[in-house]
């Protein structure tokens, strides 16, 4: 049994759906991440799991307990907020210690326990400060050795990084995920930035509207997404307008032009509408990959220099096109306007059903890697 | 030129509407002996066991009605924000009955609703049903600075964060809520202190040994005198509001910052 289970949750407020048909087990020591758009039901998710809001319907049971009725304070779950919630009258080591003054553990123990959550934190001189007179950053690694000093079942953050700068940002969550591995701790984490939820996670729950889009790897959801959802949402990807030529040996033609798939295409059949994604990183030149490969010409529209990479986009006819090349002092970038030649192999083709049914050539591979 | 001169002279005369009475009061009360100025009128009224023992007993009066009224007030704005935001507007209207309803009316409606209870045939009691009458008065002025105090917290999550700490309701009001709206607590109990200071009709009414009924039976009996009490009664009340706001202090400046 997994350490954290919910069952069949589902959550409405009045008539309108939260959270539906939310199933999710978590290994101990796990590390998961809530990702999807702004109002798709993570935090709703993660406030049922900590107490705050009652599921209208389904189960929460963390080890082999059954919490859905248990009020928040005897649940024992860290959370983290975005807005910190650092108790302003209160000194630093007051607000780490506030859990266990609570439940009552001798003055020694707590004092020794906040000495070794702010060493942990790296802010063993900052015990007397106020709220107010840290950075957001260093409130924020307060916030989480408070959470963490009442050694909590688990530990759940509700985009603890979205106030913060990029800098901080990318170095406290590295910080983050090392204290999780240190301690072994079961851990939620609420994002709507998938670069955060892929460097981070062991597992990414992607969420749209209320609903489990797929359950994954940061490799397999970026990979393998499960639905056209999932493929849009995480990365950037084309998406080309195709036809099935034909759906036995996976053969669809994009403005006229032949495109060979990996895999046939069951779920479609020939004379279909279908999107073809391609992911801008599987992309090239053409003559830089030797293997039988698929090809699109097009004209140069636009190209951005982004540092290491150089950005192209393409128009076809209809449809627009993504790639990314390296950065290359010796060689000069495409030019806009020119003629262009790009190939991809049959492989990183995804056909994507026109709806949001999920269908493309890897799911089935996808399925079994999870 | 000009233009710093407008802004002087507005502040002038508005300083001196306060002051020139106050001086005036002041500069009257110390002629109690024909042709000297002396602090006579001063002495006698410092004198009489019936001032010492009137402010006495509307200071303590004061101050059970601030922690009566903080401890009813605190929980319900707070719930109200944390729960029933809807009802805010009626609360913002119960708030306003106190300038509606006349003091006449509100303590003979109080006095009907319990005659022949323990609050109204007992010296007790009836001291029971003035703190009651006070709590009602300073409502307005506690309410609105409580509510604001709360505002410029974020109630929501720091309850959820305690909660998620292990914190009970009570807990939570003690430790949490009432630290922080501490200084906007002081700023509603200073001027329901400085009411209940001055009242007269409520306690004239409930037969109170009060300050404010003995003030009123001081003047149309004495002639310098009154004065002098006026000044005492100034200077007394603005000594306890220090005297609030210094032992608020040290919890006030634990919560202070940029905030
Ligand atoms: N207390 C509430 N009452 C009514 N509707 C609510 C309540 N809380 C959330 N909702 C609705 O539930 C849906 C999911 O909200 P939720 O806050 O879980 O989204 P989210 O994924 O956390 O979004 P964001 O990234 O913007 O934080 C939204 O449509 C929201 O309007
Ligand atoms: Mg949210």
């Amino acid at each position: 049994m997994a350490f954290l289970e919910l069952v069949n949750v589902r959550k409405s407020f009045g008539a309108s759906v939260a959270v539906e048909n939310f199933n999710l087990a978590v290994e101990r020591g796990e590390f998961v991440s809530f990702l999807g758009p702004s109002g798709c039901g993570k935090t709703t998710t993660l406030r049922m799991v900590a107490g705050f809001e009652k599921p209208t319907a389904g189960r929460i049971v963390i080890d082999g307990v059954d919490v859905t009725d248990t009020p928040p304070n005897r649940r024992n779950i860290g959370m983290v907020f975005q807005s910190y919630a650092l108790f302003p009258n209160m000194t630093v080591a007051d607000n780490i210690g506030f859990g266990l003054k609570i439940a009552r553990r001798p003055a020694d123990e707590i004092r020794a326990r906040v000495e070794e959550l702010l060493r942990i934190i790296h802010m063993s001189e900052f015990g007397r400060r106020y709220p107010y007179q840290l950075s957001g950053g260093q409130q924020q690694r307060v916030a989480l050795a408070r959470a963490l000093a009442i050694q909590p079942k688990l530990l759940l953050l509700d985009e603890p990084l979205s106030a913060l700068d990029a800098k901080i940002r990318a170095s406290l969550r590295q910080e983050i995920r090392e204290i999780q591995r240190q301690l072994g701790i079961t851990t939620i984490y609420v994002t709507h930035d998938q670069e955060e939820a892929m460097a981070l996670s062991d597992r990414i729950v992607v969420m749209s509207r209320g609903r489990i889009e797929q359950i994954g790897t940061p490799f397999e959801v970026y990979n393998f997404p499960a639905t056209r959802f999932v493929a849009s949402f995480v990365g950037t990807l084309n998406l080309l307008q195709a036809t099935v030529v034909d759906a036995a040996i996976g053969l669809v033609s994009v403005e006229g032009q032949s495109i060979r798939v990996a895999r046939p295409l069951t779920q479609h059949r020939s004379g279909d509408a279908v999107s073809l994604a391609l992911r801008p990183e599987l992309i090239a030149l053409d003559g830089q990959i030797n293997s039988e490969v698929n090809r699109l010409s097009g004209t140069v529209e636009d190209v951005t220099f982004l540092g290491s990479i150089v950005r192209v986009r393409v128009r076809l006819s209809a449809n627009k096109l993504h790639f990314d090349l390296f950065n290359n002092p010796q060689l000069r970038p495409p030019q806009p306007g020119s003629l262009i030649t790009v190939q991809f192999a049959p492989e990183a083709c995804l056909v994507l059903g026109e709806d949001a049914s999920p269908a493309h050539p890897m799911s089935a591979s996808a399925a079994q890697a999870a | 030129m000009l233009k710093r001169f407008w802004p002087w002279f507005w502040f002038t005369v508005g300083a001196m509407y306060f002051l020139v009475p106050l001086y005036a009061t002041f500069d009257f009360s110390l002629r109690a002996r024909r042709g000297e100025l002396s602090f006579a009128a001063y002495a006698n009224v410092l004198n009489d066991i019936k001032f010492v023992e009137s402010f006495w007993f509307s200071f303590q009066t004061a101050l059970a009605t601030i922690v009566i009224s903080a401890l009813v007030i605190v929980p319900t704005a707070y719930w109200v924000q944390l729960r029933l935001p809807r009802l805010r507007p009626v609360i913002e209207f119960f708030t306003l009955l106190p300038f509606v309803v006349p003091a006449v009316v509100l303590v003979f409606s109080l006095a009907r609703t319990y005659s022949r209870t323990p609050l109204t045939d007992s010296r007790e009691g009836l001291w029971v049903l003035l703190i009651g009458s006070y709590v009602i008065l300073s409502f307005p002025y506690m309410y609105r600075a409580v509510d604001t105090g709360l505002r410029s917290i974020n109630i929501h999550d720091l309850t959820e964060a305690a909660q998620s700490l292990g914190a009970g309701w009570f807990t939570i009001l003690a430790r949490v809520i009432f630290p922080n709206v501490y200084t906007a607590l002081l700023s509603g109990a200073f001027i329901t202190f400085a009411i209940v200071m001055g009242e007269f009709t409520i306690a004239a009414l409930l037969a109170q040994p009060a300050f404010g009924p003995y003030m009123n039976r001081l003047a149309s009996s004495r002639v310098y005198e009154p004065s002098a009490l006026a000044i005492i009664s100034f200077a007394l009340t603005w000594a306890a509001i220090a005297a609030i706001q210094w032992i608020g202090q040290g919890a006030q400046a634990r919560v202070a910052g940029p905030r």
